[in-house]
């Protein structure tokens, strides 16, 4: 057995651990540097490039022209604006939303429920994006679910408006807030909820004082899939609202424009990036 | 432990030379196959690996087994009956927008495209599309005359692909809430008209819809001296732009080339008046119940299109594509294409097989007086498409910028 292949090769290896190592992490290492770092050193790239007004084809010339338009053009700081706004608007709704939920699920519900409850929370994630985009088109139009119950009492929704988009944005992020928190309060130790008690804190002090300090990473650390996630969606603005967002404007003008739609491509990079920065100083990623 | 975060880094450093040296290597790629060109000289028309004779042609394509076409929604027709007689499996990918197709095209990925006027003069500017060889095309000698070797679909007399049909932009409203006897686009256009549809129009999101605000003032403004819609001054561009912005708060919704999102909202009533394509018209109509709209071409005039399939230069299955162009020229698949998409065939004797006997005359198919006042999309350029020095036109890529900040 000892002279077996697989025995003289596992020798072999423990002799060198640096080969081991780029054995195990050489497949998924090339993926992330050419497939995910290499896609996006492209769009770094054209950012900086020309176009050719006729064609609409890209010049490989250096120019700073396209961040001068981005940086220029009003109608770009407003759509940026807008889409920061909107993303922070769902941000906290989530977090409204979120917070009751996942603490019912981590600090009260029977082991039974909490399952059940995890299930519910999963399983929209299990449907097609696509679908739940439409099937918000649909919940909100003249016809839909929303105006057939405002209409007796005479009140009516424009469904298809940044309200709207709001709305369906909250429901399609949720599972992404309801997740991180439930996890951080679960991590809660009782006893330190007891010595609360035992010290003369009653519920609601407790609360603000031991459960929310503890629990706010894990709040961070949902907020940054919900924001990043509005921050960067096209399809639910596109099927929803007129109003444009940085994600269909890039969709818009990248035919015509590549290095336009590249250059405001930084806008949300810069965002996130600031974001996370921030989120790091919160501690967020601990808690994911 | 220092040492360990060193090689990770090492590693992470490494991995971002190797990245770059590969987009390096595939950006220079590109400029190789110019220089190859020119040490033979083929016709124009030859394309590697395209048969020379319609037998050899037919012969090829059975190896070839199937061809890549991008294509305007519902335009592929009888692809089942094209694979059955010829070998070649059909696949399909939908284009929103003249822009979308030609960011596909250039992908490499598709043999041929069916090309409005303001992809197919950009098309054949960047050599993406190859001219064509009729005489290996058996149908084209029953295409009309009067659409062959026109400014979009050929350079210097030589034809680039075959013309797949024309058609007109439609408004199209719901009879229960716009008058029936509406004959003008002053419902998308006038204060007053917008004041009362606030919400419910919906407009083509494509910044070619700046040509349509260039018909309603070239049919109310005579002032500004609009002739041709696309080929539009400053001034006249600043008139047509300030009027789509004055417009943009009214709108409910721009639809980008999905017509699946625009059928929904006529259905429901969310939009009940707006520029559309003549399918969504044939679609709404057909359904059960069918929605109660109207589409008609205003007094104005409109703007339309006049179609062409074309052959990718470096198309991966040429014969197959031959083949293809060629169907879609004969007059079965040129009379369910005019009836599934509600357009005017360019190969007359389609109008012998339709279901509906009349189609050729309601579309208007032999009729080019009706088709006098419809502005077929194009490339707006510089020069204004023609040869006078002394005019000078806005360039596409300033409706392009125009258009997104009209969206706001």
């Amino acid at each position: 057995m000892r002279a077996g292949g697989g025995g003289r090769l596992s020798a072999f290896l423990f002799r060198r651990p640096r080969l081991r190592l780029w054995l195990l992490l050489g497949l998924p290492l090339a993926w992330l540097v050419v497939v995910y770092l290499g896609s996006l050193v492209v769009l770094l790239f054209a950012a900086f490039w020309d176009t050719d007004s006729f064609t609409g084809q890209v010049i490989h010339t250096f120019t700073l022209e396209n961040f001068q338009e981005i940086g220029e053009t009003p109608v770009y700081r407003d759509v940026a604006s807008r889409t920061i706004q909107m993303a922070a608007m769902v941000t906290v709704a989530d977090v409204v939303l979120a917070f009751p939920i996942a603490y019912y699920m981590a600090r009260v519900a029977s082991p039974r429920t909490r399952n059940l409850l995890v299930i519910a929370v999963l399983m929209p994630l299990w449907a097609n994006y696509l679908v739940k985009a439409y099937s918000w088109r649909t919940i909100l139009s003249e016809g839909g679910i929303v105006n057939w119950t405002l209409d007796p009492l005479g009140l009516g929704f424009d469904g298809f408006s940044t309200a709207g988009l709001w709305l369906t944005f909250t429901y399609l992020w949720l599972p992404f807030m309801i997740l991180p928190i439930y996890a951080g309060l679960e991590r809660i130790p009782d006893s330190l909820l007891e010595a609360s008690a035992d010290l003369g804190g009653r519920s609601l002090a407790t609360f603000r004082k031991v459960i929310l300090p503890l629990a706010f990473p894990a709040v961070v650390a949902g907020s940054i899939f919900t924001f990043c996630l509005t921050l960067g969606d096209y399809i639910a603005p596109g099927l929803i609202t007129s109003e444009q967002f940085v994600g269909t404007v890039i969709y818009n003008i990248r035919g015509q424009a590549l290095p336009t739609a590249a250059a405001f491509a930084f806008v949300p990079i810069v965002v996130v990036i600031a974001y996370l920065l921030v989120a790091r100083r919160l501690r967020a990623f601990e808690s994911l | 432990m220092n040492g360990r975060k060193h090689l990770a880094l090492r590693i992470g450093f490494g991995g971002l030379m190797v990245a770059l040296a590969i987009v390096a290597a595939s950006c220079g790629g590109g400029d190789d196959e110019a220089g190859q060109e020119g040490t033979a000289a083929p016709a124009a028309w030859q394309i590697e690996g395209l048969g020379t004779t319609l037998d050899e042609i037919k012969q090829l394509a059975r190896e070839e087994g199937q061809v890549s076409v991008v294509q305007w929604a519902g335009y592929a027709q009888l692809t089942e009956e094209f694979q059955a007689a010829t070998g070649c499996q059909v696949n399909t990918k939908d284009g929103g927008s003249s822009d979308d197709m030609i960011s596909l095209i250039q992908t490499g990925e598709y043999d041929g495209v069916s090309a409005s006027g303001n992809a197919s003069v950009r098309l054949m500017g960047t050599g993406e599309v190859s001219p064509i060889n009729s005489d290996l095309i058996p149908n084209y000698a029953d295409v009309q005359e009067g659409i062959k070797n026109q400014s979009y679909n050929s350079r210097e007399d030589q034809p680039y692909g075959v013309p797949h049909g024309r058609g007109p932009n439609y408004l199209m409203f719901r009879t229960d809430a716009v008058p029936e006897d509406t004959d003008t686009w002053g419902v998308i256009w006038e204060p007053d008209q917008l004041e009362k549809y606030n919400g419910k129009i919906s407009i083509y999101d494509d910044s070619i819809f700046i040509a349509d605000a260039a018909v309603w003032l070239k049919a109310t403004q005579p002032e500004l001296g609009i002739e041709n819609p696309y080929q539009l001054n400053q001034e006249q561009f600043d008139a047509a732009v300030e009027l789509l912005k004055m417009q943009a708060p009214y709108v409910g919704e721009y639809w980008p080339g999905d017509v699946a999102k625009q059928i929904q909202s006529y259905t429901n009533a969310d939009s009940v008046v707006g520029t559309t394509w003549p399918y969504q018209y044939v679609q709404l109509t057909a359904a059960d119940p069918p929605a109660p709209v109207k589409a008609i071409k205003p007094k104005e005039g409109t703007t339309g299109w006049s179609d062409t399939w074309m052959i990718h230069s470096n198309a991966a299955n040429p014969n197959c594509m031959y083949l293809w162009m060629d169907h879609m020229i004969s007059p079965e698949a040129q009379a369910a294409v005019a009836e599934g998409f509600g357009e005017a065939p360019v190969n007359l004797k389609a109008c012998s097989v339709t279901t509906n006997p009349n189609h050729c005359d309601e579309y208007h198919a032999d009729d080019e007086s009706w088709w006098q006042d419809v502005y077929y999309w194009t490339t707006p350029t510089e020069d204004c498409g023609d040869t006078d020095d002394s005019t000078t036109c806005v360039t596409q890529e300033d409706w392009k910028a125009a258009w997104t900040e009209i969206r706001g």
